[in-house]
Formats: structure tokens, sequence, C-alpha cells
């Protein structure tokens, strides 16, 4: 069962499987073991972002274009239950219908932009989705009557996932069975259902087209399969994934705005998410996503510790303030493209097929 | 005798001349004269027009570098804009030192205050750009997903460096005394620093297109974008030429994003990423590896964000893209596509 459920795409290491299960249970336990506003923010926001760097690497790592408008899209569909929440009011039916229209719009964008520019050239790809993104995110700042503006928007959800409703008043397990509780696991396994359905997609026939684009295009578009046409789908099918990603961060969160879901900086901790994790791997989306969140918490607080002893260097000193740990990480992006292609979990895959080449 | 006749080589003179592509340099002039009944009023067109021309050659200083970099190796370079905001932040410094210069009234001062800083920016961008060319960029030739993820996270290292040198502050870049306020012409008033930025950046150019079309070096430029492989079958080593055109690009860069602070009076660490949006958009319209098509791209996206920014603020970077779209349904490949790309 589990092999159908993974789409028979195990991941083939043991300490991968091992990492893998940790997080998993982690990301279930978390209301009970840690209990606190912060942690539970923590692992919702590990879930949502798995399912984002994942539908990323389906075009990045499995189809091999580089996109930059993919925080578009988280965007359209955090803006999409925003909007309706505050025009329609708390209910599921604006829940409905902020996701269906910020669907519509998300394929149809993503549709436009890709058959616009990657009948072309695939690098015009990159360079078109880096314009729109632009575009889009001023165009979102723009029309504040809608969007809020930098403020961004703030507004209920449906009672049963607001931290109003309550179960019942009795701590179970020194965690309040309220509404946050149920809507941090309706994100966390509504996230692990896309990510086993996104599985099932690379690992079926189509996922292996996409594959043979990337391996070699030329080839590919000699066998008789039509490049632009599994390019687009499978730029149209991560445009989908990261708005329902969006939708549910908006649930979680309860506010949007530019910063949150639209910047360029999502997009760079997209980015290293996924080459650190490791590109061509869905598991990577995972193990990245949980390492980068994480990181994001206490590697600033690792920094101020570090900083404290080299403060008098002029420029080291500088790049250790915690500000600046993006410089590290981008470092650590740059360097796990030359050396590690396929990133941590191509490394703990490696490392299991030459034990077993060893032993046999 | 008829054989021999046909033999015999064709003098210079016999051939005919290669076919000019007059349209797209059109473009220009026709969107200037459409834009007046737009904008509506002489002066206000009239001010905007040399606003749009000065932004255009600025981006076509930054962009001319990085269309000549992808055509003779095929790099997209998606770190280019780090050179602009290297550029700016030089520039801002070295102002800032020559202080007794910019503010003294003389125009002669004034313009060697900015000419120091453009040079110091030029200089220390072209130098960079060595430096990153040799670390970032030559290890993944001829991989092009490689390519953009690794200049990319170079643009991200190199902008947490400029963070760290320079704070994360935003710094007013003062334009100097002369240069400061207006020419009135009757109704029209037109910028001083716009004038100067137009001056410069058609000189620039004038001198680019020299080198490129009545210099060895130039004509070796030309041909390896054309065709690389013939070049170097030939004996030529077009990596050096390459590694040439790198620098240069990032100094021309560098130049620009000192002019693009002056011209913005404000300089922040976001200006390389600003401007990068832009500078795609014009590449892509001139056709990628073409400098006249990026000379054209520049003007039309800069007359046109300067139009539409006064009719429409809001859409104003859509203009841009719509503009982009338009011209890609005319000619797929950019207004001068290059042979074989």
């Amino acid at each position: 069962m589990l092999n159908n459920m993974l789409s028979r795409d195990l991941p083939r290491s043991k300490l991968l499987a091992a990492i893998l299960l940790i997080i998993i249970v982690g990301l279930l336990a978390t209301p009970f073991v840690f209990p606190g506003a912060r942690s539970l923010n923590v692992g919702a926001k590990i879930a949502v972002f798995i399912v984002l760097a994942a539908s990323y690497d389906l075009m990045l790592g499995y189809t091999g274009i580089v996109s930059f408008a993919h925080t578009m899209f988280f965007g359209i569909g955090a803006y999409g239950i925003g909007i309706a929440s505050t025009q329609m009011g708390p209910t599921w039916t604006a829940v409905a219908a902020g996701t269906l229209a910020a669907l519509i719009l998300s394929t149809v964008l993503a549709l436009g932009i890709s058959l616009f520019s990657l009948r072309v050239r695939a690098i015009f790809f990159a360079m078109i989705t880096l314009a729109v993104a632009a575009a889009f995110m001023t165009m979102a700042s723009q029309f504040s009557d809608w969007t809020g503006g930098e403020d961004g928007l703030n507004f209920k959800v449906p009672e049963l996932i607001s931290p109003a409703f309550s179960l019942s008043d009795e701590k179970f397990l020194g965690a309040n069975l309220d509404g946050k509780l149920i809507a941090y696991y309706m994100v966390v396994l509504i996230s692990g259902g896309l990510f086993l359905l996104m599985l099932r997609i690379v690992n079926s026939p189509f996922g292996r087209v996409l594959m043979a684009i990337r391996d070699n295009d030329f080839r590919s578009e000699a066998i008789g399969y039509r490049n632009v046409t599994y390019r687009s789908l499978s730029s149209v099918l991560a445009a989908v994934f990261a708005t329902l990603a969006g939708v549910l961060y908006a649930l979680w969160l309860r506010y949007n705005g530019p910063g949150t879901t639209l910047s360029f900086d999502i997009m760079i901790d997209v980015l290293l998410i996924v080459v650190i994790g490791g590109m061509g791997t869905l598991y990577g989306a995972v193990v990245g996503s949980t390492l980068f969140n994480i990181a994001q918490g206490y590697l600033q607080d690792l920094l101020k510790l570090a900083q404290g002893n080299i403060d008098s260097l002029p420029v080291i000193g500088a790049l250790f303030h915690p500000d600046r740990w993006l410089f590290w990480l981008g470092l650590l992006f740059v360097l796990s493209v030359y050396f590690f292609p396929f990133g941590i979990v191509g490394k703990l895959r490696a490392g299991a097929l030459a034990k077993t080449r060893r032993s046999a | 005798m008829s054989m021999s006749a046909a033999i015999a080589p064709a003098k210079v003179e016999d051939l005919p001349a290669a076919p000019r592509d007059w349209l797209p340099i059109l473009l220009v002039p026709i969107l200037i004269l459409l834009a007046l009944p737009l904008v509506g009023s002489f002066p206000t067109w009239a001010t905007l027009t040399i606003a749009g021309l000065a932004m255009g050659l600025i981006i076509f200083l930054v962009a001319s570098g990085l269309t000549l970099v992808f055509g003779l190796m095929d790099v997209m370079n998606f770190g280019h804009g780090i050179f602009v905001a290297l550029g700016a932040f030089v520039g801002v410094t070295t102002i800032s030192m020559l202080g007794g210069w910019t503010a003294s009234s003389s125009f002669a001062l004034n313009l060697a205050a900015i000419g120091c800083a453009g040079l110091a920016a030029a200089v220390v961008a072209g130098t960079v750009g060595i430096a990153f060319e040799r670390v970032m960029v030559r290890p993944v030739y001829g991989l092009h997903l490689k390519q953009i993820l690794v200049t990319m996270g170079g643009m991200i290292v190199a902008e947490q460096v400029i963070l760290a040198l320079w704070g994360p502050e935003a710094r007013p870049m003062m334009r100097p005394a002369s240069l400061q306020g207006s020419f009135i012409f009757g109704d029209v008033a037109i910028e001083k620093f716009r004038l100067l930025a137009v001056c410069l950046g058609l000189a620039i150019f004038a001198a680019m297109f020299l080198l490129l079309n009545r210099t060895k070096l130039g004509l070796l430029i030309r041909a390896g974008v054309q065709d690389r492989e013939m070049v170097e079958a030939l004996g030529y080593r077009v990596r050096f030429l390459f590694i040439g055109v790198f620098a240069a690009g990032s100094a021309l860069a560098g130049l620009g994003g000192t002019m693009f602070g002056l011209y913005q009076e404000l300089v922040t660490t976001a200006i390389g990423a600003q401007m990068m949006v832009l500078i795609f958009i014009v590449i892509i319209i001139g056709g990628l590896g073409s400098v006249g098509g990026c000379f054209v791209g520049a003007l039309l996206v800069g007359l046109a964000s300067n139009y539409i920014g006064f009719v429409a603020p809001k859409v104003n970077l859509f203009s841009s893209i719509l503009l982009m779209v338009l011209i890609l349904l005319w000619r797929p490949q950019g207004l001068f596509p290059v042979a074989k790309r």
C-alpha cells in the first residue's frame, strides 16, 4: 500500500527514509509535542512550502525550465482567498469561490506565458517570467482598494478553522482543542495529499516525457513528443499547485500581503529550498523546506552568537550580522549547484547506491 | 571567352549592398509622434520625450553588454544587475568624496566629478566582472539551467556583500550644482541632467557603433556572434574576446548604474533587480545578441514607460511588457534577429 501511495518512487536510502519519517511524525505531532504559536506557525509554513517547492521542482527539476514567476501564482492563490473573504464574508462559499477564481486566473496566465515564450526559446521563459512577476507585484500594490496595497489584507476565515472556535474547554496533551488546531491539521493533511498527487504525476508516463525533455529535448522532439505542449502543461500544473499552496497559506495566516506571498525574496527562498534539497527529486522539497524554515528561525540566532566574537573585524564582521543570513544561504546555493547538483537527497541516494554496490 | 568572364572575381563595388532593415528604427519616431495626442500638451510631451530618451540611453548602456555576452558565448547572466548596483554605490561614494567639486558652480568641475564617479564605477564593476566571469560563469559553460541558477545565486551573494559594505539604507545621490534644475525654452522645461545623460548615451553608442563596425576587433566580435565556431576555426580565440566583452559590459553596466542613480537621485540595493526587469525586456525586444536591436528596444522602453507613466501610472510596468508582446507577435525573434540563434 505504501508503495502505491508513493507511486513506486521510494526514498531509496535508509537515511533519507528515516529523515522523511521524522519530518512527517514531527509535523503531525507538533501541536502536542511543542505547543505554542511559534512552533505551529513553523510547522504550517513547512507544510505549505513543501507543496510550493515541490510544484516548483516539477518545472525546474523535472522539466528543466526556470521560472521566476512561481510566487506570482502562490500570491494569486493567497489573494484569491483574501479578496473573496473580505468581499463575501468568512464562509466556505467564499473560500471555494476564491480558490476557483484563483485557479482559473493562474491557469490562464501560466498558459499564456508558456505558449508565448516557450514557443520561441526556453531561455525566454526565464526572462519573461521575471518581467511579468515584477509587473504583477507592482500592480498588486497599486490596486489597493482590492488588495490592501503594501499593508495587505487581514480577513476572517470560516468559523470551523478560526481560533475562536472551540471543540472543548479542556486541554488535550497540553494543546488547546480549538479552530487553530483544526486549521493546522487541515493545512498539513491537504499539503500531504497534494504532495502525493505530484509524486503520482512525475512517476506517470507524462512525467517520464518531462524528464526526457529535460535530458535531451532534441531527441524527445524527434521521437514525436511536442516539447512545447509538454513544457507548457508542466508549467500550468506547477502554477495550479502553487496556487493551492497559496490558498492554504492564506487560510492559515488569515492575512496576505505582497511581502508574504508575492515578493521576489520568497522566490529566492523557493529556489534555495529546491536546489539545496535536491532538484529532480520531490523528496528534496520536503527535506529542503524543513531545513530552510527551521534555519530561517534559528540560523539568525546562531549568527548573532557568532557576531559577538568577531564583531571587531570590519567587513567579515558585517557579513556575520544576523540580517546577512541570506549571504550564507546564497553561498550554499551556488556551491550546491556546482558540487551537489542533486542536493541533499541526491547525495543520500548516491551514498546508498554505492553501499549496495559494495556489498553486492 | 564568356567562361573566363564568369569566373573573374566580382569587384567589391559590384556586390549589392547589404539590405538595411529600417522598419524597426522607424518605430522610435512613430512612438514619439503617437504619444503627442495621447499626452495632450506639447510642453509635457517634450519633457517626457527627453526623459524617456535619457532613461532609454541609460538602459542601453547597461543592456548592451549583456546582449553581446549572450550573442558571443550563449551565456545569459542573470546577475548582470549586480554591476548596476555596484556602479551606483561606487558612484555615490566617489561623488560624496568629491564634495568640493560638486558643490562649486563651475560646470567643468561638476562634469569632472561625474566623470570621476562614472570612471570609478566602470573600473570597479569591470574588475568585479572579470572575477565574476572566472568564478561564476566559466564552470557552467553550455549549461543553460545551471547558468541561470549560478548567476542568480551570485547576484544574491553579491547583493548581500554590497549591503554589508554600504549598509542597508537608501543613499540620496545629489546631482552636482550646475546640473540641478532645468533649461526653460518657452513653455518647455528640460532637466539639465537628462540632457547630459542623452549626450553621454549617444556618445557611447556612437563609440560602440564605430568600434563594432569599423575596427578589426569589432569585426571579430560581430563574426563571433554570428558563428562562433567558424571564427575559432580561423584561429581566433573567441574565449579571450568574450572575457573582454564581459568586462566591458560590466564596466558599462557600472557606468549605467551611476547614471541611473543620478537620474533617480536615490540609490538602493534593489536598483539592480529593478533594472534587470527592464533590461531583459529590452534585449528580448531587440533580438538576443543584437546591439542595434538593443539600442532601439531601450529607446522604445524608455519612452513608453515615461509616456504611460504619465498617462496611466498604475499600469506602468505592464506597458513595457505589452510593448514586448506586440513586438514579439510581429517578429518572434525580436526586432533584429541574429542569424543561427
